[in-house]
Parts: C-alpha cells; structure tokens; sequence
C-alpha cells in the first residue's frame, strides 16, 4: 500500500516536471559539448596555454599576433580561406539553388533519382572522400587525370597534383563543390516543390514575362525561410570542411600552406605545436566570422518584408 | 489579352505531373551535371571489384570487365596477422553508429516536443540559442572539447565515440519546426483527457513525425559513422578505435602517426585496390539508408524554412 502511494507520488513529481525532465538531456549535452567549448575556447584565447603548463593571462596578445605577427595567417590562411569560402560556400549555393530549381521542372521519378545522386557526394566527409578523389588526382601517369591529360598530349609527365602546392587549393574548391548539394540543397527542393501555384499565375498575370523574372520576383521571395536554411547549412559546411586540403595532401601544414585554411591553421597550432592559447585565438576568429557572414545572410533574406 | 495570359499560365512548370518536351532544354545540362558527380563514386565502385593486374595498367581501365573479390578478402587478410582484426573496427563503428542514432532520437523528440507544444519561460530563448548553434563548427573548438573530455575522464573509453555527437542542433530544430505544423487542439484534447507529457510525446507526437525522425536518423548516422574525431584525439587503445579511422590507416599517403599499414599497402598494387573496397563499404550503408529514407527526408525539408 504505502509503496504504491510513493510510486504515485514519485510519478506526479514527474508529470509536474516534465518539461524540465524532457529537455535535461539534450540542454545537458548542449550546454556541454557547445556552450562550454565556446565559453573555454574563448577564455583560452587570452592565455599562453601550452597543454603542459599552467596557463598564464597574456590579454589580447594572441590576437595581436595573429593579426600582426602571423605571417603565414595573413598570407596564406587568411586569404586562402577567403578565396575558398567565396567559390565554395556563395558559388555552391548559387549552384545548390540552380539545380534544386532545375530538378523542379522536370517530373518525379528523374527528378528524385537525380536529387539522390547529387546529394550523395555530401555523404562522403573526410577519409571517404579522399580515398576516392585520390584515384582521379593520383600522382604517377595512372591517375586518371594524368592519363587523360597525357593522352591528350597536353603535358608531357605526371603532375603530383595533391603534393603541388600550385594545384592544391584548387582542387580543394573542386572537391568542395562536388560535396555541397547538402541538406540545405535538399531544404531548398523542397520548397520550391511547395511554393503555391496560385502565386506563379498571379504573378504572370500581374506581367511577369519569362522565367528569370519568375525566379526573382516569385519563388526566391516564396521560399525565402528555406533559402536562409540552406544558406547557413552552407556557411557552415563550408567552415566545417575547412580540413579538407589536409585530407588529401595527407599533411598538416599542408604543401607549401597552399591549402591551409583558419580551420586547419588552428589545429596545426593547437595538435601539432601545442601552442593551445593560440590556436584558440584563431578558433574564436573563425566562429566569429561564421556568425558575422551569418547575419549578413539573415539581413539578405529577413529584412525585405 | 486574356487568352495570351493563359497561354504564359500554361508554361508554368513546377512539379510537372507528366514529361513534356518543354522539359528537354533542363535534361540537357542537368544529365552531364549528375553524371559528372556521379562519376568519382562510380571509378570507386569499379577500382573496388577490379582485379590486381587491371588497377596499374596504363592506360587505366575505368570500368573493369572481371569483377574480383580480391580486394575485399585482402582488406580482410591485411588485418589478419595484426592484434586488431578488421572486425573488430566494423563492430565498434556499428555499436557506436546504433548508439548514437537512437539516443540522438530520442533526446531530440523530447526536447523538439517541449520547446514545440508547451509554453513556459525561456522557452524561446533556448529555441533562439539552438538555432544560433545551427552555425556551431564543430572542428573550430577541438581544443576545448579535449580538455572537456579529459576532465570528464572519458579518454580511451568507448563512449566518447557516442556523447559528444548526441545534441544536434539541426535534428532539433527540423524536428521542432514538424512538431509546429502538427494541430496544438490535439495535443490539449490528450492533456484534457488527462494524458501526461510521456504519454502524448509516445502515442500522439511520435507516430505522427515519422518522416522528421527518419531524418534525424540520417543525419546522426553521418555524424557518427564517418567521425574520426574520437579515434584521432581520445582514444588511443587500438581495440576501441573505428572502423573510418581504420580506413585512414589504409591511405596511402595519411598523414598519421598510425600509418603502419598504410606503409605497408602503401603505393602497392594491393593497396589501391584494399583502399577503394574499404571505401565503398564506408559507402554503402550512407547510401542505402537515404535511397530508403529519401522521401521522408523530402517531407521534413519543406518544413525547414528559418523564421
């Protein structure tokens, strides 16, 4: 009797609690696999930490060097990564939106069947993608690649095309764009496929001449929210794929830094020199500029009711 | 004027029900486009089933006409005669992978239904914050969450293959905007009737966000079957390492401290071969759970929109 009235009395404390109980494990991991890390990576940024000895307070020196002493940030990482993030992250949501629109003018069978084959790229991150990049981008006469291109008799011997810091960032944009028909390419499908027919024959009544004028006036303001997701899922694969020149050059730095982006100048100096003050600098730096671009994206896409 | 607006209504070609030859000019450059992605998948495809002499040839073959085994039996055999058979990888990987899909799932729900269906304060706060996190870069706080994990005393133990990966934002913020679209007046005819928050979130909301589930799922089955973060910087025990670490062992050229085998099989003819049959079977189980899942994952996405 008096255990079933405690199990009673135990289960209402839940009931009246629930929503506390639902949301603690997920707040509980957020708060310490997201928020922490930001919160330390932060206060990290402000010491000399070398992952042996205690850490000391040096203020903003971090990012005084960074900006002032850092010569392979400034020269490499940095534009690097500016060069990459324009091509790959604005270039491949441009693309993204091009053929989710393309995939929407045709019927459902290819249309779904091309849709799967464009996303799967996106599947294969890191070691996958560098195994299979690796057979066309091979260094001796059997790379697919130089196969082509000697037979085409435009160059006379094998290009090392990983190892050559010439070729590497480029091949990393290439690679990249393969990869980016995300889930926001997906989120953008699916609203075009939603947007009511009903505006697009208004629209062409209201004198809407062709399908450029189309695309501009209605279906990129229709499906604004979903633009906004695949432009964040987009910023932030960009970002997150930032190691993708050391997967495939196989070293960090990579050849000559011609693919060291801010994401891997950080893990170099952070695993590699175990300076970890400064390499958190750097980490912060980048979150920063995610959360700038970010907002630049949201006032694109927001303000225009 | 009329019948001239008619016509232009009629080249309004959104989700067409049936092929119209208007279609043709988007065929032209969307067939090169797909098969041009498809194409690196395809040589993987062929380079694993090839036979030894078929993968150095010059001029290389693309497609082979002798399919082989081989190389998934030297996958196998390059493993043998180590401490840590390939196995053992695959099932830390599938343990991991199962773990982490089901616990994503089920915090997720739970926390997606309240911030959804029940009002209390900071609610949107907390929504707020999740969808800052949507631009969280995981690679860019590998030091914090290090020293995280060091102090939590997870170093070399087999969950820090699993916790780490748990809160996703993305998997909440796609489940929490389904849960949006389902009817509040259901939810509180159940709560009337007496229903507790378990009970609707098991009988009422979980059988009707199938789709946004299965999305979830897919997404937390990525994350954790192609991670190597833990493999690289927590673990160090061999036995508990995974199966994509494994993979990097076999690259030729990876730049890692573990590379043994990678030496080995290295620029050998067998290597190329072991490396694209470890590639693909990373690849299938991708592959095969987005060709099933693929249009409740369609479903989800069109209630994504940011607002």
């Amino acid at each position: 009797m008096k255990d079933k009235r405690l199990i009673k009395r135990i289960k209402g404390f839940f009931d009246r609690h629930s929503v506390f109980f639902l949301q603690l494990p997920f707040l509980t991991l957020f708060t310490i696999f997201i928020i922490i890390p930001i919160l330390v990576a932060i206060g990290l940024s402000f010491t000399d930490f070398n992952s042996i000895e205690k850490p000391n307070f040096v203020g903003m020196d971090n990012y005084v060097n960074v900006l002032i002493n850092d010569a392979v940030f400034m020269e490499h990482a940095l534009p690097n990564t500016i060069q990459f993030s324009i091509i790959v992250g604005v270039g491949g949501y441009i693309l993204s939106f091009l053929l989710a629109w393309s995939l929407a003018q045709i019927t459902r069978i290819p249309r779904t069947i091309m849709a799967v084959i464009l996303y799967l790229p996106s599947m294969t991150s890191g070691v996958m993608l560098s195994t299979v990049w690796q057979v066309i981008f091979a260094g001796d006469k059997v790379g697919y690649l130089n196969s082509l291109l000697l037979k085409l008799d435009l160059i006379q011997k094998p290009i090392v095309w990983l190892s050559d810091s010439r070729y590497l960032l480029l091949i990393m944009i290439v690679v990249s764009l393969w990869s980016s028909m995300g889930v926001g390419f997906l989120a953008m499908l699916a609203g075009i496929l939603n947007v009511n027919r009903e505006l697009y024959e208004a629209a062409y009544i209201d004198g809407v001449k062709n399908r450029f004028q189309e695309i501009v006036y209605v279906t990129v303001p229709a499906i604004r929210p979903y633009m906004m997701f695949g432009a964040v899922m987009s910023i932030v694969s960009t970002f997150q794929n930032g190691s993708i020149g050391v997967m495939l050059s196989g070293a960090n730095p990579t050849p000559g830094y011609a693919g060291q982006l801010l994401v891997t100048h950080a893990e170099e100096y952070a695993f590699v020199r175990y300076e970890m003050g400064y390499g958190a600098a750097i980490s912060v730096l980048v979150l920063i500029l995610v959360w700038v671009i970010s907002q630049i994206a949201k006032k694109l896409f927001m303000d225009k009711d | 004027m009329r019948r001239r607006n008619r016509n232009k209504i009629r080249i309004i070609g959104i989700n067409p029900r049936r092929f119209d030859r208007s279609q043709i000019k988007f065929y032209i450059y969307l067939l090169p486009v797909v098969f041009i992605t498809a194409l690196p998948i395809i040589f993987i495809f062929f380079n694993a089933f090839k036979p030894l002499d078929e993968l150095l040839v010059y001029p290389p073959k693309f497609i082979t006409t002798r399919p082989t085994l081989q190389n998934f039996r030297n996958l196998i055999a390059t493993s043998a005669n180590k401490a840590i058979p390939m196995s053992r990888y695959l099932f830390n990987s599938l343990i991991s992978t199962l773990l982490v899909v089901a616990f994503t799932l089920a915090i997720t729900v739970m926390a997606a239904y309240c911030m959804s269906k029940r009002k209390y304060r900071l609610k949107n706060a907390l929504f707020g914050i999740n969808e800052a996190a949507l631009m969280f870069v995981p690679v860019a706080v590998a030091i914090p969450r290090y020293i995280i994990i060091y102090k939590m005393g997870l170093i070399d133990n087999f969950l820090v293959h699993v916790i780490p990966l748990l809160a996703l934002p993305v998997g909440l913020y796609l489940v929490k905007q389904f849960i949006d679209d389902f009817p509040d007046s259901v939810v509180e005819a159940a709560r009337i009737d007496g229903a507790s928050d378990y009970y609707i979130l098991r009988k009422v909301i979980i059988p009707n966000i199938t789709p946004a589930l299965a999305t979830v799922a897919i997404l937390a089955f990525q994350s954790s079957w192609n991670s190597l973060e833990a493999s690289y910087y927590y673990i160090n025990n061999e036995a508990l390492k995974s199966f994509s670490f494994y993979m990097t062992t076999l690259t030729a050229n990876s730049g890692n401290a573990n590379g043994m085998v990678g030496q080995m099989t290295g620029n050998t003819v067998a290597g190329l071969g072991i490396q694209a049959a470890a590639a693909l079977i990373m690849f299938i189980p991708n592959l095969i759970l987005f060709v099933i899942l693929q249009s409740r994952v369609m479903n989800t996405m069109s209630h994504s929109g940011m607002k």
